[in-house]
């Protein structure tokens, strides 16, 4: 069974559609990115993914055990407002909230956890620092920790190369390649084709064409298809 | 009598305690209500209780605590909801709401208070109590366990007030229950709000959570040091103002403002100084 299914979907604000007809589905372990145009609907799809949208029509199933706290999401601009007095650490530590309950404090574990991904990104000489004061590739991969650290079974991530530099590009896609070969389910919203076709098992092209398949179709689509704008 | 002989007496020390506890409270919340951008709602807030007062002064319910509090808590479930849903509307209900409040709590009290002393009765709801020392029995016990009630809530739910303080929508689409949060701090906040009005009148308690929050953030970077240092900077502000009051006979809430805008000032030099000195 799938993790999920969507049926139909119709995603849109007050009513007004942005995409519709769309139906994919996500298995355990995929790679799945999405692309098209900028105001397609990709962050859309996201949210109302994560239920913080409700869709105008259409139904999202989850199944094969993902509960809403297996999720880790990078959003593509924070709400967090400029002037919020957080460390870096704080701002990483809270990705693991949702492993904790009801339990008031983190324990031993989870904290390794958060310097573990900061590590990883190469932010835990930054720990102390404030959040507001970084600049926004530093944030980006503050915000990527944070998402990595809330990260059970299925990783959402909107975007995550905006603002980072060449290199720091390169290791985000081998950190999240390595995530995903471990078992982690990979949804990622990117306008870099390219390495969409490198890393991804499947492609959703969102706008029209409404395109749903593996890498491979979506790469004979665009070879084949037309004009040729395949690399 | 002198102030020594004043802080022998059991009453004073039993008023100083819960006027500190009282500013502890408020400035725990402050920061949170503060980085929301919710201050408004405590100011709105603060005018509903004033309106249930009234209301229940007409109703000549003597522990207007029964009223105020359900009444309150309530209102800010609600203004919550508002709050969120659509920005722009939220902040016009919320001007209605607490503009609303005042004129008819006021009505109220006019049409239906017998008490010779209107004016006072009104100027003390909207200030304070000109002393702390006015304060019954009851609400010194009421006010101290409600405020240790405060104190564990937020201990409690510290990482999860941080959370959905930070980044709501992150913790919602996490699978926290990012709303249940929101509705623990609404309930909070209410309780704090009514608790200080008792202190401060329903026109100040604004200041008295708002100020240490933002003297805080001038000089602190971190969520936890921020937190810290505002519960320290009030309580201090407070202590201080509650024994100025009586030495100089001021009322109480007013002192105590002034001493925290004094703090405000102090460190937002501080800040600027400290910003100086790194660069
Ligand atoms: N809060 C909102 N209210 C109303 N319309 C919105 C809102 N947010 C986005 N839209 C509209 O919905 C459409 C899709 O927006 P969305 O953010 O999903 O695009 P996107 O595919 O993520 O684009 P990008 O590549 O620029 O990130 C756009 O036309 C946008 O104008
Ligand atoms: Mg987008």
């Amino acid at each position: 069974m799938p993790q999920l299914t969507c049926q139909d979907l119709t995603l849109g604000y007050e009513g007004k559609p942005v995409v519709s007809g769309l139906s994919f589905t996500v298995s355990a372990g995929d790679y799945l990115c999405i692309v098209g145009e900028n105001g397609s609907g990709k962050t859309t799809l996201m949210k109302t993914l994560l239920r913080l949208k409700t869709p105008i029509s259409g139904k999202i199933v989850m199944g094969d055990g993902l509960k809403p706290n297996d999720i880790g999401y990078l959003p593509q601009q924070t709400a967090a407002q400029k002037d919020f007095p957080a460390s870096v650490r704080e701002v990483v530590l809270s990705g693991c909230l949702n492993r904790r309950g009801w339990r008031p404090y983190y324990n031993r574990a989870e904290k390794r956890r958060a310097e573990m991904q900061m590590e990883r990104l190469g932010i835990l000489g930054l720990s102390r620092r404030c959040y507001r004061e970084l600049s926004g590739g530093q944030q980006q991969r503050v915000l990527l920790a944070r998402a990595l650290c809330a990260a059970g079974k299925i990783l959402l991530l909107d975007e995550p190369a905006a603002g980072l530099d060449p290199a720091s590009t390169a290791d985000m896609y081998k950190i999240i390649q390595a995530l995903n070969a471990g078992g982690v389910t990979v949804m990622m919203i990117s306008h870099d084709i390219p390495s969409a076709l490198a890393y991804a098992s499947h492609i959703l092209h969102i706008g029209s064409p409404l395109v749903f398949g593996t890498v491979s179709e979506y790469a004979a689509r665009l070879s084949g298809g037309e004009g040729g704008t395949a690399e | 009598m002198t102030l020594l002989e004043y802080f022998q007496k059991d009453y004073v020390i039993n008023a100083t305690v819960v006027g500190i506890l009282i500013a502890l409270c408020s400035a725990l919340l402050g920061v949170t209500l503060v980085l929301k951008r919710f201050s408004f709602i405590g100011d709105g807030l603060s005018h509903v209780a004033f309106g249930a007062i009234a209301i229940a002064a007409a109703l000549k319910i003597t522990s207007d605590f029964l009223v105020v509090l359900p009444v309150t808590v309530v209102c800010a479930v609600l203004l919550l909801r508002t709050g969120q849903n659509a920005k722009i509307k939220g902040d016009a209900a919320i001007a209605m709401i607490s503009v609303g409040t005042l004129a008819v709590g006021y009505l109220i009290m006019n049409l239906f208070a017998k008490s010779a002393n209107l004016s006072g009765d009104v100027c003390a709801t909207l200030f304070g109590s000109f002393s702390i020392l006015t304060l019954t029995d009851t609400e010194v016990w009421l006010c101290a366990v409600l405020s240790v009630l405060v104190v564990a809530v937020f201990l409690l739910f510290y990482h999860k007030i941080f959370a959905v303080t930070f980044d709501e929508d992150f913790a919602a689409a996490t699978g926290n229950r990012a709303k249940v949060y929101n509705l623990i701090l609404a309930v909070t906040i209410a309780v704090v709000i009514v608790v200080a009005m008792n202190l401060v009148g329903s026109l100040l308690i604004s200041a008295l959570v708002i100020f240490p929050a933002l003297s805080a953030m001038r000089v602190f970077k971190s969520f936890r040091d921020v937190t810290v240092c505002s519960v320290i900077l009030s309580v201090t502000c407070a202590a201080l103002g509650i024994v100025l009051s009586i030495v100089c006979g001021t009322p109480v809430g007013a002192t105590i403002v002034s001493v925290d805008i004094a703090g405000f000032f102090l460190f937002s030099a501080a800040g600027i100084v400290l910003r100086r000195v790194k660069a």
